[in-house]
C-alpha cells in the first residue's frame, strides 16, 4: 500500500492523475495572513454592521461589481481577495436578488484562497423571515461547493444586540488564512456582558491548559497559542512525558503529566495553575482516543474508556475548574474549548462509542453556554473532519485519500487548521461567540 | 542575609540496565533528556538557571564539558552556566550540596545538580602500546620511519581496553570488595535477598500509585524503570547462583545492583526566590557530610557513610530517632545491611572516630519506594535520583519531616545529607 502511495504522489503518477481528471489540491493560504486582492464590501440595503467592523480592523474596502441584464456579465477585471455580504438587513425573498446580483460577478474574480463571507441576521420576524434567514445557509453552502481554488464561503448570523465591535473578532478570522479548512459553515455572534476586550497580541499573558498536548492537534493549537501570547499549560498521560516536555518547552510552557480521566485530575491542573501563581483563562479538552469497532463487536470496555476520556473527563474537570473560590479555577471571562468532530456530528461507521462522545460535547457546549454568560465565560467546540496526523496516517492510502478528497478543498486539513479555529474562540474579542460548534473540515459531504 | 536551600523537585528518565533500551544513547543524550523534562515541569525553558552542576563516572575524553554541553543542548538558556563534577557514585549527591552551598552563600538563587551513566557506552581506550606506536608513527618524518612504526602493531595491541571498575589500588571489584565486607560482618544470604525483594516491592508499589508520575519522564519509548520485577521473590532470588565471594559466596546478580544506563536531575532554589517565582519548595538541604575510609589498608571499601552519618548527625545534634525516612544506596542488599550492623556497632563506630554507635534503624523507614536494587544503579545519577524522591516524600509527611541519605562510593568515600520538610 506504502508503494501505491509512493507511485501516486511521484511526479509521474501525479501527471497522470491530473490528465485523469483527479482534482489537483490547492496549498491554501493559512497563518495570520490576509487575502492579497482587495475586499469587497456589498451591503444589501444600507447596513452599517459590516462596514464599521471593517473599519475597525483597519481593512481597506472596494464597492461591489453588481451583475446587470445583458449578454455578456460584468466582471472585476482582476482578482479580488473576499467579498464580504452584509444582508443583516435582508429578510424577504425578492432581497435575495440582491444576493445573486453582488454574488455573480464576485465568483468569478475571487482568488484562490479567497473568501465568500455571508453576515445576516438569525431568523426572526415572520414565516418569510424565517424562511430566507434559512435560504441565506443553502446559498452558503452551495457556494462553498462551487468555488475553487481553496477559496471558501461561510455565513455569520449576528444576533441583534450585537455591535460591530462583537463581529470583528470573527471577520478577522474568515478574511484570514486562520480559516483555511472552514468552509461552508454558519454560525452565531451574540453579545456578551463583559463585551469583546481585544489585547495585541490576542491571548498575551493568559494561562490556557491545553490536554493531549504531546502530539498531533494538541501539540499543534500549543504551539498555535503560544504564537498568540498564552502560557501553554501543556497536559497528557506520564506514558506520553518524552513528547510533552518537548512541545512544553517550544512553547516556553509547563508541561502537566496527568490522566484526565483521573478522579482528581480537575484539582491537580488547578493545583499546578495555582501553585505557580497563575490566573486559568481556558482550557482546551482536546485529550481524546479511538477505540473503533462496529457496534456488533464492541464491549463494555471499548465503549467506556472512550466515553471516559472523551466526554466524562471534561465534564469532571469542567464542575471543579468552575466551582467558585477554587484556587487557580477559571477565572471569570474566560474560555472553554472542546473538541467534536464530524464523525459525531454526522455518525461513522464503527465508531459508535466515539460518535457517542463527540456528539455528547456538541450537545455539553450547547448547554453550558447559556448558563455561563452570567460570568462571561464561553463555552464552544470545533469538529474538525479529515486532518493529517499520526493517527489518521495509519488509515490504509486508498480509503485515507478518498477521506482527504470528499471535502470543497479537496485536501485534508493540518492540525494547524483545527488550533486556529481554537484560538478564534479563545480570543477576548470572541466574547459573543459561545455555545457554537465550529466544522473544520473543508466542507466535508459527511457530517451536516 | 541569610539563605535557605531547597529542592523544589525533580526529574529523572526510567533507568535501564546497561546494553538494554538505551544501548544507543549517549550521557550527553541521556542528560539532555533529563533536563528537559525537568525544564518541562517547572517552566524552565529559556530561562537562565544560576549554575547546572553534574557529571559521569564512565566518561569518554570528548565529553570533557558533558555537563555544559548538555544545557546548550537543552531548552534552558544558552546563558546557564554549567560545571562538571565527579565523586564516582557520590557524583550528583556531591553536586547537590555543591549548589545548595551555593545558594546559601548567596551566589546563586537557583541550581540544578544532575549525575548521568552509560554502562552501554563506557569509553573504550586503545592499549599503551598501541597508542604508543600510533604517536610514533603520526611523528615520524618519512614514509619509510612511518611504516616502520607501524609494522610493529601487533595483533595483541589491537584489543581495545575497556574501563576497569576495579579500585586502582587493590586491583578487586567492587563486588569483591563488598564480599570481604559481606564475610566479616556475617552477613546472610537470606537478608540480602529479603532486601532486594522489598526493594522491588516497593518501587512497584510506588510506580502503581503514580508516585513518579512528577519525577520521571519517558524517555525513547521506555515509562518504567526497566530493571524493576515486580513479580521477583525470596523464593525466586535464593534460586540465584553467588556472583561474587566464591562459591559459597552469599552475593547473586539478585542482590547486586546491575550496570545500569540512565540520568537524574534535581531543581535547587534560594527559598524566597522560590516564594517569589512561586515555586513551591518540598524540603530544606539542612546540612551534608562526606568521609572516606582507608581500604588500601584494609577497612571495608564501602562503608565510609557510616562516619560522615555520625559526624553528620553529632554535628546537628541529631540522633537516628529523629529521622523519619532513611535512604540508603543499595549498592549491593549487603553493603545496606553491613552499614545498619554498623550503625549498631560500637566498635565499629568508636573505630571511624564516633562517640558512640549511630544506633539500630527502624526498616520500615527505609528506602520506602525501592532503591538502586530495583530502580538501577547508574553510577553518578543515583544522588539526583535519590534526593527529589526523598524530598517528596517528606513532604508528604509533613513540614518538618526529616531525612537521611547515605551513599557509598569507589575509592572508599561517602558521602550523605539531611533533608527536612518545608
Amino acid at each position: 500500500m506504502a508503494a501505491l502511495e509512493r507511485v501516486f504522489y511521484s511526479p509521474a503518477g501525479q501527471s497522470l492523475a491530473k490528465r485523469a481528471g483527479v482534482p489537483q489540491a490547492q496549498q491554501l493560504r493559512r497563518g495570520r495572513t490576509w487575502p492579497s486582492g482587495p475586499i469587497v464590501l456589498a451591503p444589501l440595503g444600507s447596513p452599517t454592521l459590516v462596514r464599521d467592523a471593517l473599519i475597525a480592523l483597519g481593512r481597506e474596502f472596494h464597492h461591489p461589481v453588481i451583475d446587470t441584464p445583458g449578454e455578456t456579465p460584468p466582471g472585476y477585471g482582476a482578482r479580488i481577495g473576499a467579498i464580504v455580504v452584509d444582508a443583516t438587513d435582508v429578510s424577504t425573498l425578492d432581497a435575495l436578488e440582491g444576493l445573486r446580483a453582488v454574488l455573480r460577478p464576485a465568483l468569478r474574480s475571487v482568488e484562490a484562497s479567497g473568501r465568500v463571507i455571508i453576515v445576516a441576521r438569525p431568523a426572526d420576524g415572520d414565516w418569510e423571515a424565517h424562511a430566507v434567514a434559512r435560504s441565506l445557509d443553502g446559498i452558503n453552502r452551495t457556494v462553498g461547493k462551487e468555488l475553487r481554488k481553496g477559496a471558501t464561503a461561510n455565513l455569520v448570523y449576528v444576533d441583534k444586540s450585537a455591535s460591530s465591535a462583537d463581529v470583528q473578532s470573527t471577520l478577522d478570522f474568515l478574511l484570514q488564512g486562520r480559516s483555511a479548512f472552514v468552509d461552508g459553515q454558519s454560525w452565531y455572534v451574540g453579545t456578551s456582558g463583559t463585551g469583546p476586550q481585544p489585547t495585541d497580541p490576542p491571548l498575551e499573558g493568559r494561562v490556557i491548559v491545553v490536554t493531549g498536548a504531546a502530539r498531533g492537534i494538541g501539540a499543534s493549537i500549543s504551539r498555535i497559542l503560544s504564537r498568540d501570547g498564552a502560557t501553554i499549560v501543556a497536559v497528557d498521560i506520564p506514558a506520553a512525558g518524552e513528547s510533552l516536555a518537548a512541545v512544553a518547552n517550544e512553547v516556553g510552557g509547563t508541561a502537566l503529566h496527568l490522566d484526565v480521566t483521573a478522579a482528581d485530575a480537575g484539582e491537580r491542573i488547578a493545583a499546578h495553575v495555582a501553585q505557580r501563581g497563575l490566573r486559568l483563562y481556558g482550557i482546551v479538552h482536546n485529550a481524546g482516543i479511538t477505540r473503533d469497532k462496529m457496534l456488533v463487536n464492541t464491549d463494555a470496555d471499548r465503549w467506556s474508556s472512550v466515553l471516559q476520556v472523551n466526554l466524562a473527563a471534561q465534564l469532571r474537570i469542567n464542575e471543579v475548574l468552575l466551582k467558585k473560590g477554587t484556587a487557580g479555577g477559571l477565572q471569570d471571562g474566560g474560555r472553554i474549548v472542546g473538541i467534536a468532530s464530524t464523525s459525531g456530528l454526522a455518525g461513522n461507521k464503527g465508531q459508535t462509542n466515539y460518535a457517542a462522545s463527540k456528539a455528547g460535547v456538541a450537545g455539553l457546549v450547547a448547554a453550558m453556554a447559556p448558563d455561563l454568560a452570567e460570568r462571561g465565560i464561553t463555552v464552544n467546540a470545533v469538529a474538525p473532519g479529515f486532518i493529517e496526523t499520526d493517527m489518521t496516517a495509519r488509515i490504509p492510502f486508498v480509503q485515507r485519500e478518498v477521506f482527504r478528497r470528499t471535502n470543497s478543498l479537496a485536501q485534508g486539513g493540518s492540525p494547524d487548521d483545527v488550533a486556529e479555529t481554537i484560538g478564534y474562540l479563545l480570543d477576548p474579542a470572541s466574547a459573543g461567540v459561545s455555545g457554537q460548534v465550529i466544522r473544520v473540515c473543508g466542507q466535508n459531504l459527511v457530517g451536516a | 542575609m541569610s539563605h535557605e536551600a531547597v529542592i523544589v523537585g525533580g526529574n529523572r528518565i526510567p533507568f535501564a540496565k546497561a546494553g538494554g533500551r538505551y544501548a544507543e544513547a549517549s550521557n550527553h543524550d541521556m542528560l539532555t533528556a533529563a533536563l528537559d523534562g525537568l525544564i518541562a515541569r517547572f517552566g524552565l525553558s529559556g530561562q537562565r538557571v544560576g549554575e547546572v552542576a553534574g557529571g559521569a563516572v564512565l566518561k569518554h575524553a570528548r565529553d570533557f564539558n558533558l555537563t555544559r554541553e548538555a544545557v546548550l543542548s537543552s531548552a534552558l538558556s544558552p546563558d546557564t552556566p554549567a560545571c562538571d563534577l565527579q565523586q564516582a557514585c557520590g557524583t550528583s549527591l556531591e553536586a547537590t550540596v555543591y549548589i545548595a552551598n551555593k545558594i546559601r552563600l548567596g551566589q546563586i538563587d537557583s541550581g540544578i545538580a544532575a549525575g548521568v551513566d552509560s554502562a552501554s557506552d563506557a569509553p573504550i581506550a586503545v592499549s599503551d602500546p598501541l597508542r604508543r606506536i600510533l604517536l610514533k608513527a603520526s611523528a615520524a618524518r618519512s614514509t619509510k620511519d612511518r611504516v616502520a612504526a607501524l609494522a610493529r602493531i601487533r595483533p595483541s595491541h589491537l584489543a581495545p581496553a575497556a574501563p576497569s571498575v576495579r579500585e586502582p589500588r587493590t586491583g578487586l571489584s567492587m563486588g569483591e570488595h563488598q564480599a570481604l565486607t559481606t564475610k566479616s560482618w556475617g552477613i546472610s544470604r537470606e537478608d540480602q535477598d529479603a532486601l532486594a525483594a522489598a526493594s522491588h516491592g516497593n518501587l512497584a508499589a510506588a510506580w502503581d500509585e503514580g508516585f513518579f508520575d512528577d519525577l520521571v519522564t519517558p524517555y525513547q519509548g521506555v515509562t518504567k524503570d526497566a530493571l524493576l520485577r515486580p513479580d521477583t521473590s525470596i523464593e525466586k532470588l535464593a534460586a540465584l547462583k553467588a556472583a561474587f565471594g566464591g562459591p559459597d559466596g552469599t552475593m547473586t546478580a539478585g542482590n547486586s545492583t546491575a550496570l545500569s544506563d540512565g540520568a537524574a536531575t534535581v531543581f535547587l532554589a534560594d527559598a524566597q526566590w522560590a516564594k517569589r517565582h512561586h515555586l513551591s519548595a518540598l524540603a530544606r538541604v539542612v546540612d551534608a557530610e562526606v568521609a572516606a575510609v582507608d581500604h588500601p589498608s584494609g577497612a571495608d571499601l564501602l562503608l565510609a557513610p557510616v562516619a560522615a552519618a555520625g559526624r553528620l548527625m553529632a554535628r546537628q545534634g541529631l540522633s537516628l530517632d529523629d529521622f523519619d525516612l532513611v535512604e540508603i544506596h543499595e549498592a549491593f542488599a549487603s553493603t545496606v545491611l553491613a552499614t545498619l550492623a554498623a550503625w549498631e556497632s560500637e566498635d565499629y563506630c568508636r573505630g571511624v572516630g564516633l562517640d558512640g554507635p549511630i544506633g539500630t534503624l527502624d526498616r520500615k523507614r527505609l528506602n520506602v519506594t525501592g532503591s538502586s536494587l530495583a530502580v538501577g544503579h547508574p553510577f553518578a545519577a543515583t544522588g539526583a535520583r535519590i534526593v527529589p524522591t526523598l524530598a517528596k516524600l517528606l513532604h508528604r509527611k509533613g513540614a518538618g519531616s526529616r531525612g537521611l541519605i547515605s551513599v557509598c562510593a569507589a575509592g572508599g568515600l561517602g558521602v550523605v545529607a539531611v533533608l527536612e520538610a518545608v
